[in-house]
């Protein structure tokens, strides 16, 4: 088998960069390197097209909302239709906090205009005004990935005014420990379909949660090189973030 | 003056008297407090009595070093500032400074030819328009600073223009053209704008695109394209689909050369060119200087106090202030946002010679909750010449580990403990030597609380 290689897409890294998500593509690439797995990727900004074929991973991050506004139209122009098909596919997707919403069915103001979304996982936001308390603070998370393995801990901060609620075509990405997740009420966090996983979670999200960074790695990649395995490298700086992160409060 | 505004000086003085006593260090935000307490328009009228009137300078980063500029220009002019110093720049900050100027009988001595020079968190800005009306706003910039706290800064540009929409007609608007969210204000502006700008394009550097907080046209919303791109979102830009761009600056630095620990500079005046070596490194602390320097002829001062007040120049509190300890040089740079962190990251950078370096990573209100935005410095380009790296504070393990991807080795040393922190980094560093500390700001507030006591430096409360 020829040296495997890792192609992410990442989708307007100028206009959705607003909680370090540089960082889940830093981290991508030194999990990739460390192991001899190559790294490739595409940046995509306003009018580039997204070929579905071409990437493995497909990455979206958060945006102020006068960017998402902007970014809302572009996808829907040129992107949502290829993103749609990759998911299908079983390509991976990580959508992060905007961007987590964009993909859903739709995010209602608090005045009630609707904007519609991409659909991709099936869930809407809705706003619930400026006179309600966004949801801001240090979150953990227990996540399952499978349920042959045990239980495990995701942590990092959160910062949205809009509530989520998930549809029957969804499943959460985990149970909220501390901090509001979705909505703040029914303990749920996140949304995976498919290879398809949205979340809340910035901090950056994958650099202190190497579990879910060699999770998509991992899944990223079985679809192109079946039953690839990945050796374990050098966590000890990881896990104390890990670990410290824990006893934080929200 | 009215017996409540005079009862108001007494609770003020009488607060801070106490917490000095108990050694709570200052009493700056207390003495306002009680002051604002007992009269609620205590600001108003006490700020009111300075003749010469009122400069406000606010923006995310450099607003403490230029109005420190300020007030130092103001005073080669003869003029006495009414100045909050040491960053308690919330209303109660102003009225503590207030109380401690003012006499027992409710005045400001020698009212008449003093200028407040107030510098203003940028949230208090609309509270202060509305409160003290000044005569001249200084803008330096606006970057993503605190967004847990502030929101996001869309939420901070729009309330600046609507507190300018009610300021008055005689309100002169200092404004930086090279930062689009600065510049926009000019829209707003309710009489005269006085823009400043570097037009020295050799001054500019490499795209940081990832720390840019202002990526699209706040006119249409299309993408925003850079000639020049200086650091973070400031350069000489323009709007990629509509005729928005950055506006021909009045007060034009046309030349600035960044040597070691100093900066050469031209500023062109109406009336001549200003020349200036001012004694801090940084392209940010050039903008600074602009921006004290177009202030000070917005306030009508003479431009020869300006260069002789920023030739004489020492560093505010925690910005490149240096302590002697035990034979070490100590360098106190702080970095509490990407685009702040990262020119005080070039800034050491551009120093040759081994490096010893201690970054403080707190999680407090006043540093933001949210330290995501590590992600966003590049701590990379420091890393060459560093012998001894320490991660400190209260999240000193995610410093640690964003220091990994920096490539300073898995193995980073952390350190919560403040003073066990500084004892290791200061123990690393050889007699002789130079140490970089950079905290964010509650991390700065107690290692300079430490090295005042083991360096020769006062406390900030008794700055002056």
């Amino acid at each position: 088998m020829s040296t495997p290689v890792l192609r992410v897409a990442h989708l307007y890294p100028r206009l959705m960069n607003i909680y370090g998500d540089r960082g889940n593509i830093m981290c991508l690439r030194h999990r990739c390197e460390a192991r001899g797995i190559g790294f490739e990727l595409t940046e995509l900004g306003l009018n580039d097209r997204l070929d579905a074929k071409a990437h493995d991973l497909i990455f979206a991050g958060g945006a102020q909302d006068r960017e998402q506004r902007v970014v809302a139209d572009d996808l829907i122009a040129t992107k949502a239709g290829a993103v749609r098909e990759a998911v299908e596919a079983d390509v991976l997707l990580l959508a992060v906090c905007g961007a987590y919403q964009l993909f859903g069915r739709f995010y209602r103001e608090a005045s009630g205009t609707e904007l519609q979304g991409v659909g991709i996982f099936d869930l809407y936001t809705e706003h619930p005004g400026d006179d309600v308390r966004r949801c801001v603070g240090n979150i953990v998370i227990d996540w399952q990935p499978d349920e042959a393995l045990r239980a495990q801990t995701l942590v990092g901060f959160e910062n949205h005014g809009g509530r989520t609620r998930l549809g029957g075509g969804v499943r959460p990405l985990g149970r909220v420990r501390t901090g509001c997740g979705n909505n703040a009420e029914d303990a749920t966090e996140g949304a995976v379909y498919r290879n398809a996983i949205g979340t809340y979670i910035h901090g950056s999200l994958l650099p202190k949660n190497p579990a879910l960074a060699d999770h998509i790695i991992r899944t990223a990649l079985s679809r192109r090189y079946p039953g690839i395995a990945l050796p374990p490298i050098d966590d000890r700086a990881e896990q104390r973030a890990h670990t410290a992160a824990l006893r934080l409060r929200a | 003056m009215n017996a409540r505004t005079i009862a108001a000086v007494w609770a003020g003085k009488a607060a801070a008297a106490s917490s000095r006593a108990f050694g709570r260090g200052g009493g700056t935000a207390i003495a306002g407090l009680a002051a604002l307490r007992v009269d609620p328009g205590f600001v108003e009228r006490l700020a009111g009595q300075a003749g010469r009137g009122a400069v406000a300078i606010t923006g995310t980063n450099g607003k403490t070093t230029t109005s420190l500029m300020l007030n130092r220009i103001a005073t080669a002019a003869m003029l006495r500032p009414l100045h909050n110093r040491s960053g308690s720049n919330l209303i109660r900050g102003v009225a503590a400074m207030l109380v401690e100027e003012a006499t027992l009988a409710g005045g400001i001595p020698d009212g008449e030819c003093r200028l407040a020079i107030l510098e203003i968190d940028e949230a208090t800005l609309p509270e202060i328009v509305r409160v003290v009306a000044p005569h001249v706003i200084v803008f330096t910039n606006l970057f993503r600073d605190q967004l847990d706290r502030y929101g996001e800064v869309d939420t901070v540009a729009k309330a600046w223009e609507r507190a300018l929409a009610a300021a008055s007609p005689s309100t002169i608007l200092v404004l930086n053209a090279d930062d689009p969210a600065v510049a926009h204000l000019g829209g707003s502006a309710p009489g005269r704008v006085v823009y400043y700008g570097v037009d020295d394009a050799s001054a500019g550097g490499p795209s940081e695109q990832h720390a840019s907080d202002f990526r699209t046209c706040l006119q249409c919303g299309d993408e925003l394209a850079y000639d020049v791109t200086f650091y973070g979102h400031i350069g000489h830009w323009r709007c990629t689909h509509c005729a928005n761009k950055r506006p021909t600056p009045q007060m034009s630095m046309t030349r600035v050369a960044l040597n070691g620990e100093a900066t050469s500079m031209t500023i062109a005046l109406a009336d001549g060119d200003l020349t200036i070596e001012l004694p801090l490194s940084g392209l940010y602390n050039a903008y600074n200087a602009l921006a004290a320097a177009a202030g000070a002829i917005a306030l009508g001062i003479p431009a020869s106090s300006i260069v002789t007040a920023l030739e004489g120049f020492a560093a505010a509190f925690g910005r490149q202030e240096r302590f002697q300890v035990d034979g070490r040089d100590v360098q106190v740079l702080l970095g509490k946002n990407p685009t702040g962190l990262n020119q005080v990251l070039r800034t050491i950078a551009a120093r040759h010679g081994p490096k010893t370096l201690l970054f403080f990573l707190n999680d407090g209100i006043a540093d933001g909750r949210d330290i995501s935005w590590i992600w966003d410095a590049d701590y990379e380009c420091v890393q060459s010449e560093t012998k001894t790296v320490i991660a400190a504070g209260t999240r000193a393990e995610d410093l640690a580990l964003r220091l990994k991807y920096a490539g300073f080795g898995d193995d980073v040393p952390v350190e919560r403990e403040t003073g066990a922190a500084v004892a290791r980094a200061l123990a690393a560093t050889p007699a002789g030597g130079t140490l970089y500390v950079v905290p964010t700001y509650t991390a700065m507030l107690e290692v300079r609380e430490l090295l005042a006591r083991g360096g020769g430096k006062h406390r900030f409360w008794e700055e002056e």
